[in-house]
């Protein structure tokens, strides 16, 4: 039924089924937004949120797709800045994530807010002694520029390509792309590193608190480095679900490991950074503001397990495996080792968000557990579902991976994409 | 905020803050215009019409 609108030359599936899939994941998102909307109407005692959690579930949900939608500035720098040509069939599907990634970002801060009609204060009336004001004007500002990356990916779809406006609109908007890759990247170094900012300034929490150089913290790198070492892990995982869906191979493999190579060596130095930052603070720091490294974590909730996971299950183990080639080159040690990454910066990013205010500062204190309410936990849910929704609507209709056809088909039909797009390397090889 | 509205100073922070704010909107403003614009040029000289 609406086959035209696929992309040249691929199948996709009946549109009955389609329907049904998006009907399923539909319920989960309109679960999503009765819960936003009872937040926005009723207020944010809709929440669990007290003068002890300021900053709840859905802030950790915030931080960890924004690390995890890094993976769009990161592959962006890399193809157009560095020029690492390969990764151009990668750049669609990494750009999708982060599209999916920010929008939902600013969704949730939407949602926190309360009163989502005073969003334009914190541009108006902007409180620049404030990180978070500058994670505001990043993430706002790069999120235009994914959604200017986006956009080329629309008009490309096969009927509305047709239109000769729209085909020169998104050829001249990929000529300039480089300029708008460069941007997002000088955007997202500064919102990626005021986040990472924003705890490590923490004075008053010593869990938080880090030195650093001028007015940064040391957690202001350190988170900075983190997505950009961890986001192409998120996008290489979504890549491998949606291939294992789909039941076809969507990129090169050469792309993958080309990708998770500087991954992987971007995460071995990030967590060879962050346990020195960690063992200095827990030597140093900590004990000169009264505070033993056991305080931290004498909970049965909060221990040291968070940070064995954190550093060793989902930094150095994630790592080693990218670096090496027998690693990356493995289907199921590469799986393991992006999962695992995500799983590592999340708990990262869970730490230095929840660990940091269930901690006790004051010596009447005790450690301050929290617990959401079913509506943080839909409105959590909801950009999952969204993304979802996002990348199937976006794998039917758009040319997200453009060597789709060409890995996909059947032998004597390969064959024939080889002799027309490759005649001289297809006959050299013949012969 | 601009330099017209009452809470404005100039110092240093104001300064930073909104000239980065403003710079980032600049550049992506006038990518867009240049690229809408050359897309209205281009169509009007037949390009892309028979791809």
């Amino acid at each position: 039924m609406d086959s035209a609108l696929f992309p040249k030359g691929v199948k996709r599936c009946p549109t009955w089924q389609f329907a049904l899939w998006i009907g399923a994941v539909g319920i989960v998102l309109l679960w999503g937004v009765y819960a936003m909307l009872l937040c926005w109407l009723k207020g944010l005692n809709q929440t669990n949120m007290n003068d002890y959690y300021g900053f709840a579930l859905w802030i950790w949900a915030d931080l960890a797709v924004i690390a995890l939608g890094g993976g769009a500035f990161f592959t962006g720098f890399l193809r157009y800045i560095v020029g690492k040509d390969e990764l151009k069939n990668i750049i669609n599907f990494a750009v999708l994530i982060g599209f999916i990634c920010y929008s939902s970002a600013l969704l949730i801060l939407a949602i926190d807010i309360g009163q989502p009609l005073r969003g334009w204060f914190i541009f108006w009336h902007a409180n620049v002694h404030s990180m978070l004001t500058e994670v505001a004007f990043c993430l706002s500002c790069y999120f235009g520029v994914l959604t200017i990356e986006y956009i080329p990916l629309i008009l490309e779809n096969r009927q509305i390509d047709r239109v000769p406006f729209f085909h020169n609109l998104a050829h001249n908007m990929h000529e300039v792309m480089a300029v708008f890759a460069a941007t997002g990247a000088f955007l997202s170094f500064f919102h990626q590193g005021s986040l990472g900012g924003v705890a490590g300034v923490l004075f008053g929490r010593p869990f938080a608190f880090r030195e650093g150089i001028f007015i940064w913290p040391w957690t202001f790198f350190l988170f900075t480095w983190s997505a950009a070492a961890f986001g192409p892990c998120f996008t290489i995982f979504l890549l491998k679900i949606t291939e294992k869906i789909t039941a076809k191979k969507l990129v090169k493999d050469s792309t993958v490991w080309l990708l998770a190579k500087i991954s992987g060596w971007m995460m071995l130095t990030y967590i060879i950074a962050k346990t020195i930052d960690t063992l200095y603070w827990l030597t140093v720091t900590a004990p000169a503001a009264g505070y033993g490294a056991g305080f931290f974590y004498d909970n049965w909730f909060y221990n040291f397990g968070w940070l064995f996971v954190e550093i060793v299950v989902g930094g150095f183990i994630p790592a080693l495996i990218l670096v090496s080639e027998k690693g990356r080159r493995s289907p199921g040690l590469l799986f393991l080792a992006v999962l695992l990454g995500v799983i590592g910066v999340s708990v990262n990013r869970w730490v230095m968000v929840l660990q940091v205010m269930a901690v006790p500062v004051m010596p009447f204190d005790t450690w301050a557990l929290y617990y959401p309410s079913w509506q943080e936990v839909a409105t959590t849910i909801l950009p999952v579902a969204y993304g979802v929704i996002l990348v199937s609507l976006s794998y039917r209709y758009l040319p997200v991976f453009p060597n789709e056809m060409e890995l996909n088909a059947a032998p004597a039909q390969a064959e024939a994409v080889v002799d027309e797009e490759l005649p001289v390397q297809a006959a050299v090889a013949r012969a | 905020m601009f330099p017209f509205n009452f809470e404005w100073i100039w110092d240093m922070s104001h300064m930073v803050f909104m000239g980065g704010l403003w710079y980032a909107m600049t550049i992506l403003g006038i990518g867009m215009t240049y690229c809408l614009i050359k897309a209205v040029v281009d169509t009007l000289q037949g390009k892309g019409a028979h791809h």
